[in-house]
């Protein structure tokens, strides 16, 4: 084995692929994952469905088993912070005072909730939700009948407002912007979510800032509201965005920009240290600027390429992104990025039906596509997006004619 | 426990001991098989697992749900027996199975 070290810092979904990658490019020397869980690196976009209803147990999500691990000798180091990080020296300080030594270093730190800053909010029964802990205490609080308040009606907030609601709570959201998912999506797609979710018995607060919490015996009782409205709630979550993980990388002098900056090789300011997933600033080829995303294939596509960077070679990052989300039975899937649109085509009936698609377009090119129980068109426009195809937005809206002949 | 044979699309050959109850997506990722990608984690949304049965197999693997059909449907090269590998569950049924993965996961 070579005299060589790469340390993996943040055991996430692109640490789970960075680390076999490095083998498979070749990497000889020692590889250590070191993670703050306990946890190896797991599925998190179940943690605010499936792990939530109890239906996934987390063995289950597991990205890849131990042996996997033992198998392409990686070291994991779980329940483990790293303190600091020398660059001059190449050291990784760990909270409990080790000092290892790195000849390559890999940030796959990712995200935590964005938190408030509002009166109560340390009372019993208010969460945020981003890892297997934080569910695992939502969960020890969801008791059919009683009422949760969810604060934020972006993706996480509404996956968790439709998973709290199946299991027999009654649940509030809301959200200070006049719709909801307004950061990302068309008005039509925020119009259907906010129909789905009445349906479903959810209620949608929009236009409407939370401004404390009041609480009996340390446990939280009510939302309060700017409108002066007193929402009752026995659980409340928080899901208002995430921030970054830069914190280490700052203080080690890398360029950060709302991410660690990578070029399309997942290569940081130092050419000893990559950096992959949600805690990137990166080129985006496909819309030609750079961008940070939140996104698991974003994640595990990055950390091909760093994997690649870390062995000396060069393998481009040039994936399209696409995310999705899965609510009651409806299942959203989004290729591309909506950003910087100039029409708007819809394809089926979003106003009384569960299956439609919204395709953005800028210039007669398609960039992004909503697809709301429509495989196909996601599948298609996944294509046609990343071929930067003109399209026809006449075919696109004629449900006569297939996705494949778009 | 079944041995999955896994034919990437060059041709390269994968011969695999998989654990029942795992998915043949799983199998293929916890082997770093590089013609399966199971970008969504195995829940039917994202079509990067497409695998192709080999034709003696069919019986036993089943035909696909109605969402899965429909991904199926639009992969770059559909075939009579194509499936998505995150929904096939690996049992002794299946040991000696052969499945062919395509030139790309899109």
């Amino acid at each position: 084995m070579e005299d060589k070290t790469c340390i993996i810092i943040g055991a996430s979904h692109a640490a789970a692929q960075l680390a076999p990658s490095l083998r498979q490019q070749g990497w000889q020397g020692k590889i250590i994952l070191i993670g703050e869980e306990p946890h190896l690196p797991y599925h998190r976009p179940p943690l605010s469905k499936t792990f939530l209803s109890g239906e996934q147990d987390v063995e289950s999500m597991l990205i890849r088993p131990a042996a996997v691990y033992e198998k392409f000798d990686i070291e994991v180091r779980l329940g483990m912070r790293v303190e600091s990080i020398d660059r001059a020296n190449k050291t990784v300080t760990l909270v409990n005072g080790e000092c290892l030594e790195y000849s390559k270093l890999a940030f796959c730190t990712g995200a935590r909730p964005r938190q408030v800053d509002l009166p109560g909010v340390d009372l019993k029964g208010i969460y945020y939700l981003r890892n297997i802990a934080d569910v695992e205490r939502i969960k020890s609080r969801v008791i059919a009948g009683n009422r949760a308040v969810i604060v934020g009606g972006g993706y996480i907030g509404l996956e968790t407002a439709a998973m709290l609601s199946s299991q027999g709570m009654k649940v509030t959201v809301v959200e200070m912007a006049p719709r909801v998912l307004a950061r990302v999506t068309a008005p039509e797609l925020s119009a259907f979510y906010r129909r789905l979710h009445r349906e479903e018995g959810v209620s949608i607060k929009t236009m409407a800032s939370v401004t404390g919490f009041q609480g009996r015996e340390g446990h939280v009782k009510q939302v309060l509201c700017a409108d002066g409205e007193e929402l009752p709630a026995d659980l409340v979550i928080i899901g208002i965005g995430v921030v970054p993980n830069v914190e280490l990388a700052e203080a080690a002098g890398l360029v950060v920009d709302n991410g660690i900056v990578v070029d399309q090789f997942a290569q940081t300011s130092d050419p000893d240290i990559v950096a992959a997933g949600d805690v990137t600033h990166h080129p985006n080829l496909i819309y030609s600027h750079s961008l940070r995303l939140e996104s698991v294939p974003n994640a595990t596509e990055q950390a091909k390429s760093a994997a690649a960077s870390l062995c000396g070679k060069t393998l481009v990052y040039n994936a399209l992104p696409w995310f999705w989300s899965d609510q009651y039975k409806v299942k959203l899937q989004i290729a591309g990025l909506s950003q910087g649109h100039d029409q708007v085509v819809i394809r089926g009936d979003h106003k009384t039906s569960r299956s439609f698609a919204v395709f953005y377009l800028r210039e007669g090119k398609l960039i992004c596509a909503d697809c709301i129980n429509r495989p196909q068109e996601f599948m298609i426009s996944k294509r046609l997006i990343a071929q930067g195809q003109s399209v026809d937005p006449q075919r696109l809206a004629d449900e006569a004619i297939v996705p494949r002949d778009f | 426990m079944a041995t999955i044979t896994y034919i990437e699309h060059s041709g390269e050959t994968h011969k695999i001991h998989v654990e029942n109850g795992k998915t043949l997506m799983q199998g293929a990722v916890d082997n770093l098989i590089e013609g399966i990608l199971g970008d969504c984690g195995g829940c039917c949304n994202c079509a990067t697992c497409h695998v192709m049965v080999d034709d003696a197999w069919v019986s036993k693997t089943g035909s696909p749900s109605e969402q899965e059909s429909e991904l199926l449907d639009a992969v770059p090269e559909p075939t009579e027996t194509s499936r998505l590998g995150c929904q096939i569950i690996v049992s002794d049924d299946l040991d000696g199975l052969i499945v062919r993965l395509p030139e790309e996961q899109f």
